[in-house]
């Protein structure tokens, strides 16, 4: 048993309102820079759609992540060698128009513009030439465009619904869709360190923060291919290779990143999980089926006396196991079994999680719409019955995160669904009946798990929602430097100007 | 001093001179600025019909004209049969004309493409007249005096080694063609620029990939079950 922390953040997308703060925190703070422009280390979605960059989950084109060749895992965009011929050209690369051309807008003709008999205007100029141009697409052209014959009808993880579900996804009355917050999802086996030619990605041992080091980054781009998240992304103006940083800087000082730090629905969560570094080659290659199993199976329990023994042998603290066992991100994957990995069939073994969302509230029934959030109980029982009629469909979500097991999401939203009933029952009612911990039992939870996931969900202060460990950074290699190599700087600013090379 | 003495003796020296303590300069303290500077994300069409032609084309040619330096006997007796001889001389030239067109299309498309328009340097457009006048002169040499493969033995390895053992002899090239003397001077002023432009992502060409460990993790804590 190899015992390694990582920092985990779990999304609770049912919380999602969709209102993109975490995007602009996150842009503001790291990519309001030349030649970054069109990055969003953050972005929502609107799901059904087709995201940013545009079908980036369509692996056929773009050849991200890991797949199985002749039995043994490989990266699904080149083998080594074909890696170096590839340099010149790497036909995988998403175009900037994947993503969108990043545009501003001429505001200075508002004030220069000679006098003319119609009011001047503000013309959109692309920020790359300052030419004028006509904006076809940005970072989020689908927001909550659900239905869209462009963007919803558009999305791969369709695939596999009936024709007549999909149509009803588009009826007008019975439109659906929810939001997808995407960040770097710093996995256990990233494609894009693998995909590196110059070896100049690495994963930090301590918080598996997956990090770029600029100085050795040579604008190979392989790595912008080989993430299948499309979650690298090449700066233009600078010829080196970006990506979501956690916020380590934030991190490392106790600190909440930015995008969750500013989450007005407080959807999201932060903890330490502790795997087993051993296991991760097995749990990459597991059948489609058993790959939540075995990601589960990876995450350790950080309350068992051997687990504990372990982690202390490979150097990691006690405020860390103490941080791990209060852990937030370890409640959502492990103990509850709620959180799931986007995508696990593209084998990176993603160290994000998502709780796949119940809403929309409303569902469909022969005679019409019914609400689940309404008062009258027997709906809810029906619905937690028959999850199919549920309006979101489950093979959707099932093709997001789960390979497409509608076991898996099916045993999640019964979970979901069988909190919302007992803690309706015991709020509304003032009692709990014997039916709502009929419910309770048959999703395989304890009323006192109940009530620990509702506080979790509904009640959690930034101390419970964050919790982060001492990163003891007097011990790290700068305690060793000479103090005054930094004085000057600000924060983790370059000692040389991060400027194109000539 | 004659033009001679500066061309072949003194101008290849300051060049080396540049080309190495500026590139380890470079290297060591301005790592940032290494970078193959790709503009693959703002254009493709035409990066595809520009870099691929001249990429591959150069890298051989490049590697060729290397072998001539360091096994001048090999490639002699290579060319003892005139059928091998033939066919080394007719694959250069088709590999330098592949270059050609892909220098020509790269040099288009940095001056026509308004995206690359807006990364472009003098520097970059220094670097491509210059290698477009070696790939000219080195096509138009493989043309015009044949077979150079042969004579560049007898030619420019003794003098390209004399000029690195510090025992210059420029009598050596000083009767050639000025086409070939061009050729020459053009490739010494490319060593001068190399270090000072995106030239220099040719040492960062990454063949330890072939080997490396797929993952890389870096970090402070002593681990023990590793």
């Amino acid at each position: 048993m190899d015992v390694r922390t990582h920092m985990s953040m779990i999304f609770h997308l049912d919380k999602c309102i969709g209102c993109h703060t975490c995007s602009v925190a996150c842009k503001n703070l790291w990519t309001d820079r030349k030649g970054a422009e069109y990055m969003w280390w953050n972005n929502v979605e609107t799901r059904p759609g087709t995201g940013y960059p545009t079908q980036w989950e369509n692996q056929e084109h773009f050849r991200g992540g890991w797949e199985k060749k002749k039995g043994k895992l490989d990266l699904k965009l080149h083998s080594r060698l074909e890696g170096i011929f590839k340099l010149f050209y790497n036909p995988s690369l998403p175009d900037l128009r994947d993503y969108y051309e990043p545009f501003t807008f001429d505001y200075q003709n508002l004030f220069n513009s000679p006098k003319k008999n119609v009011q001047p205007i503000a013309e959109p100029i692309s920020m790359i030439t300052g030419d004028p141009i006509d904006i076809e697409t940005g970072p989020n052209w689908d927001d909550d465009l659900g239905g869209s014959n462009i963007y919803a009808k558009n999305d791969l993880n369709l695939e596999g619904l009936p024709q007549e579900v999909r149509e009803q996804m588009n009826e007008l009355e019975r439109l659906v869709f929810n939001y997808l917050p995407r960040i770097c999802n710093h996995c256990l086996n990233p494609a894009c360190v693998a995909a590196c030619p110059s070896g100049a990605i690495y994963k930090r041992d301590e918080d598996g923060v997956v990090l770029v080091n600029e100085n050795d980054c040579r604008a190979w781009r392989m790595c912008v291919a080989a993430c299948p998240y499309k979650k690298v992304y090449y700066n233009w103006n600078t010829g080196k290779s970006e990506k979501c940083i956690l916020c380590f800087p934030r991190m490392e000082t106790g600190q909440a990143p930015a995008c969750a730090h500013s989450c007005v629905g407080r959807i999201r969560y932060m903890g330490v999980l502790l795997y087993d570094a051993d296991q991760i080659p097995k749990a990459a290659e597991v059948s489609d089926d058993e790959l939540i199993a075995a990601h589960r199976e990876m995450i350790l329990d950080p309350f068992d006396p051997k687990v504990i023994a372990a982690a202390k042998e490979n150097g990691i603290g006690d405020d860390w196991i103490e941080s791990a066992q209060n852990s937030p991100a370890y409640k959502f994957v492990k103990e509850w079994e709620i959180a799931l990995p986007l995508h696990p069939e593209f084998r990176t073994m993603v160290m994000m999680y998502y709780i796949p969302p119940l809403s929309p509230v409303v569902s469909v029934t022969e005679k019409s719409l019914f609400r689940l959030d309404l008062m009258q109980e027997d709906y809810d029982f029906e619905l937690f019955d028959r999850l199919d009629a549920a309006r979101l469909p489950i093979k959707y979500l099932a093709n997001l995160f789960s390979a497409g097991d509608e076991g898996i999401i099916r045993t999640v939203l019964r979970k979901l669904l069988a909190v919302r009933i007992y803690m309706r029952r015991k709020t509304v009612h003032g009692k709990v009946d014997s039916v709502s911990r009929k419910t309770l039992a048959e999703a395989g939870l304890t009323e006192e798990q109940a009530i620990d996931m509702y506080k979790m969900t509904t009640l959690p202060t930034m101390e419970e929602r964050f919790v982060f460990p001492n990163y003891h950074r007097e011990m790290s290699i700068e305690a060793m430097l000479d103090p005054l190599t930094h004085k000057g700087e600000v924060g983790l600013g370059y000692i040389q100007q991060p400027k194109r090379g000539e | 001093m004659d033009w001679n003495q500066f061309f072949f003796v003194v101008f290849p020296y300051i060049s080396l001179a540049l080309f190495v303590a500026v590139t380890i300069y470079r290297l060591v303290y301005r790592p940032f600025t290494q970078s193959s500077l790709s503009s693959q994300l703002l254009e493709r069409k035409r990066l595809y019909w520009g870099s691929i032609p001249f990429h591959h084309g150069i890298t051989w040619i490049l590697l060729f004209h290397l072998l001539a330096l360091l096994f001048p006997k090999a490639i002699l007796v290579m060319n003892a049969t005139p059928l091998r001889l033939y066919l080394l001389e007719l694959s250069g030239f088709a590999l330098g004309l592949w270059a050609l067109v892909g220098v020509v299309v790269l040099i288009w498309r940095r001056l026509t493409t308004p995206y690359i328009k807006a990364v472009t340097s003098t520097m970059d457009i220094i670097v491509l007249l210059l290698t477009l006048v070696s790939v000219i002169t080195g096509v138009l040499t493989a043309s015009l005096y044949r077979f150079g493969s042969v004579w560049f033995t007898g030619v420019f390895t003794p003098y390209l080694w004399s000029v690195l053992l510090f025992q210059p002899r420029p009598e050596l090239v000083e009767p050639l063609p000025w086409l070939i003397q061009l050729h020459l001077i053009n490739n010494f002023i490319i060593l001068a620029v190399f270090p000072f432009s995106r030239l220099v992502h040719i040492l960062a060409l990454p063949l330890d990939y072939l080997i490396r460990p797929w993952q890389l993790v870096i970090g402070m804590r002593d681990r023990k079950n590793s």
